[in-house]
């Protein structure tokens, strides 16, 4: 319906204030917002994990009750991948896909907005009943029946169920956002061959967003349903099957798992070219093998569900497309190192974190690798060798990849570069700590210590490694500090960084740092896949040439917020026990959308 | 490319208006919404425990009533489409009301419908079959719904002559969405009401 296009003749000016930053409408500004709030949310679920390492620390603790540990390792995966993960990589892609296509905005700036103010407010409805000690507690996975109202009569799943169900609108919002920028608003001249890797991958990334993320939210309507309104999706005594949910889930889940490790990907394609002045070894290859894990990583669910016995012919199936994704994610590797191979390597924190993440990835690829042995998998499931494997996927694969990411362009953020020194001592503790933590993991699960028991027996050997581990979770803490002080540091008083401190070889580079409201004086034409290495006069001079003045920027609005709440009140109020609770918020909705429509600035 | 964003229909790269790919972008997603749900519907098909089943209360001839007013519906949109585009203001005006009001129809015979399966018995809670019939075609009339209120929009847009051949785009993206709801009823009809 929103067609009218708000668009004002002067607000090229940066504005200041509380109210413009609630009122924005600037890429720039909402990736600012999504990675400080993800940021945010990193510290939270981080001391959900300290406190079940403290549970863990000794046998037989009782630092924690069952069920606040409950509590805490669901909290801590829900918000580890759906506040930290998937919103510190749409930061990401709000900032630099504009300024690396040679566009001003997203194709749908207030849209950008309303995702932003969703996340937000979905994300604190979920950590309310954190503080409350109301959370959630069945796992992030909700395997049914236990999330039905018989088995969680309590609030705490209906926090999960509507919390995640906000979440996924504004990520599938964000999806198409991303999608329709990268299809249409690209300079003349960039080819889809001709794009940054990392705008590829963030490309991928979307599609997989649209596409699997109303799966998940079929499959959570099916548990608000069944706990407000009484229906049978998962009732077992109506003749209802739980594996509907397990199939729901991780055919969401899957992908989700591409979601988020595929801007890492791409992250460490800008990170390694940079770093090793090489242009990246085999673009087409890395783009192609992208495209080929986004399309067969919706065909491996099952391999998470190898343990509920869905016979040979299913296993052997779901077994042997797990082993073929790891070709194409091999070729990726590959070509790092190929990139890196014979290049002039500068070690700067970036290239350290890209590095790392390189060689920490292939670590949990490989135990991903015995994870798709079926026969195998019935040994290793449930144990903490699935607990290191997707943590060293997670943080080695994906924070690594997002720590580079902050140490590349954050120069291009702020003007001011990160300290290296402190980057240092960041990166080697945390190196430190994340190998101390998840690597003694594999031994602990092969040795049979279960995954979310809230305690374990002195006679069973593990405690020595337990506490290992749980020194490692706190050198990771640490380190995470040194980070956040080096970045409320540098914000002020960090070196300045000129345009392009790094060399880097893509359009983001050829701009002012911070980039101006409009990002370019001019749209440039490219010619090339490197066009800073390749053609920077002719850049230079395209955007030297031309004035800002008469650039059309979209004017600020208040009503994605007003949308966003009225969103929020639409699943929220689910919890209201009366029909008709959740129209109020469907009435917010349709009056903020209309105004949306209408707006003229 | 003077404005940043979208609704300029001339500097994009694919000389595409932007708004009809983040539409068809939207579709995709939806397609996958409606997916799961009538995939839902298929895997519980004939695993209710307890009647009322599905032939105890299906009317053939009352749904292929609504089915066809509901694609009927689909031709008075491309008509409203063709009127605005010619500027031909009291065909706007005649075919979008007409379009909403035969999507009104539809939804007219589906709360007819809705009521007499609760009169014989069938409920949200009854079995498999009531669930999952009710939440899939419940939130297909939802958006029927969205459709009719959009459409009446566009047509008090249409009564106050603010709807020229230049809002062309935002009658044709209505048009979009009305045809992706009557695809998906027709997938419905089959996979529900014909394949019992």
């Amino acid at each position: 319906m929103a067609i009218a296009q708000a668009t004002t003749h002067a607000s090229t000016k940066p504005q200041t204030g509380i109210w413009s930053w609630i009122t924005t409408v600037d890429h720039k500004r909402i990736g600012i917002l999504y990675g400080v709030t993800s940021l945010i949310f990193l510290l939270i679920g981080g001391i959900e994990a300290l406190l079940i390492r403290i549970q863990l620390m000794r046998p037989e603790m009782s630092f924690l009750d069952p069920d606040t540990y409950n509590q805490l390792f669901t909290m801590h995966g829900t918000t580890m991948v759906f506040l930290v993960g998937m919103p510190i990589a749409v930061a990401f892609f709000n900032y630099i896909i504009p300024l690396q296509i040679g566009a001003r905005d997203v194709a749908f700036p207030r849209l950008n907005a309303l995702s932003y103010w969703i996340f937000l407010i979905g994300g604190l409805f979920m950590t309310y009943s954190v503080i409350a000690g109301i959370a959630p507690n069945v796992g992030w996975f909700g395997y049914a029946p236990l999330t039905s109202a018989q088995y969680s009569p309590g609030p705490n799943v209906d926090f999960w169920a509507l919390g995640l169900q906000i979440l996924g609108v504004a990520s599938i919002m964000g999806g198409i956002n991303f999608i329709t920028t990268i299809i249409n608003l690209r300079a003349p001249g960039m080819t889809l061959m001709r794009m940054p890797l990392f705008t590829w991958m963030a490309f991928v990334t979307s599609f997989l967003l649209i596409t699997a993320l109303p799966v998940f939210a079929t499959g959570l309507f099916f548990v608000t349903f069944d706990r407000a309104w009484g229906t049978n999706f998962y009732n077992v005594a109506a003749g209802a099957d739980p594996m509907l949910w397990q199939h729901i889930f991780w055919l969401f889940g899957h992908p989700e798992v591409y979601i988020l490790i595929l801007p890492g990907f791409g992250i460490v394609s800008e990170v390694i070219p940079t770093f090793s002045r090489k242009p990246l070894f085999g673009y087409s290859i890395m783009v192609y093998s992208g495209i080929l894990i986004g399309f067969i990583g919706w065909g491996v669910w099952a391999h998470h569900m190898f343990a509920v016995g869905m016979g040979p012919i299913a296993d052997a199936f779901f077994a042997a497309s797990t082993m073929i994704i790891a070709i194409p994610t091999g070729v990726k590797i590959f070509n790092w190192l190929a990139t890196m191979w014979g290049g002039s390597l500068r070690f700067t924190t970036a290239m350290l974190f890209a590095v790392a993440m390189v060689g920490m990835f292939t670590i949990g690829g490989i135990s991903g690798i015995h994870h798709s042995v079926a026969p195998s998998n019935l040994q290793q499931t449930d144990t903490y060798y699935v607990v290191a494997h997707f943590h060293y996927v997670l943080i080695g694969g994906l924070i690594n990849a997002i720590f580079a990411g902050i140490y590349y362009w954050f120069p291009k953020v702020t003007g001011r570069l990160l300290n290296e020194t402190l980057g240092k001592w960041h990166f080697w503790l945390f190196i430190i700590g994340v190998n101390m933590t998840f690597f003694p993991m594999h031994f602990l699960g092969l040795l049979g210590m279960p995954r979310r028991i809230f305690t374990y027996p002195a006679e069973l050997g593990l405690a020595d490694m337990n506490m290992v581990v749980t020194i490692g979770a706190f050198i990771q803490a640490i380190s995470v500090l040194i980070f956040l002080a080096n970045v409320l540091r540098s914000v002020k008083r960090g070196e300045l960084a000129g345009p392009n401190p790094w060399g880097g070889l893509t359009l983001e580079w050829a701009i002012p740092s911070p980039p101006p409201v409009y990002n370019f004086t001019a749209i440039p034409e490219v010619r090339s896949r490197e066009p800073l290495w390749a053609e920077p006069e002719s850049i230079e001079k395209q955007l030297k040439e031309a004035s800002p003045e008469g650039i059309h920027m979209p004017g600020p609005s208040f009503w994605p917020l007003v949308v966003a709440i009225g969103i929020f009140l639409s699943m929220a109020l689910f919890m209201v026990d009366a029909w008709w609770a959740p129209l109020v918020g469907v009435l917010l909705t349709f009056f903020g959308v209309v105004n949306w429509a209408f707006e003229k600035n | 490319m003077s404005h940043a964003a979208a609704a300029d229909a001339h500097h994009t790269s694919t000389g595409l208006p932007t708004w009809k790919i983040g539409f068809w972008t939207f579709i995709g997603s939806e397609s996958l919404f409606f997916g799961t749900l009538i995939s839902t519907y298929m895997v519980y098909k004939g695993r209710s425990l307890v009647g009322p089943y599905p032939p105890d209360v299906f009317s053939i001839p009352l749904t292929t009533l609504s089915t066809f007013v509901l694609l009927m519906s689909s031709l008075l949109m491309v008509l409203a489409l063709n009127a605005v585009q010619r500027g031909d203001r009291r065909g706007s005006i005649l075919w979008l009301f007409g379009t909403a009001f035969f999507g009104a129809i539809f939804l007219g015979c589906q709360a007819y419908e809705f009521t007499h399966f609760y009169h014989v018995g069938l409920t949200l809670q009854t079995n498999l079959f009531g669930s999952s019939f009710f939440i899939l075609t419940g939130f297909h009339g939802a958006h029927v719904m969205v459709g009719i209120v959009w459409l009446l929009i566009l047509w008090v847009m249409a009564l106050r002559g603010q709807l020229g051949p230049q809002d062309a785009l935002k009658v044709e993206i209505a048009g979009l969405y009305w045809h992706f709801v009557d695809v998906v009823w027709i997938a419905i009809f089959t996979l529900v009401y014909l394949l019992q």
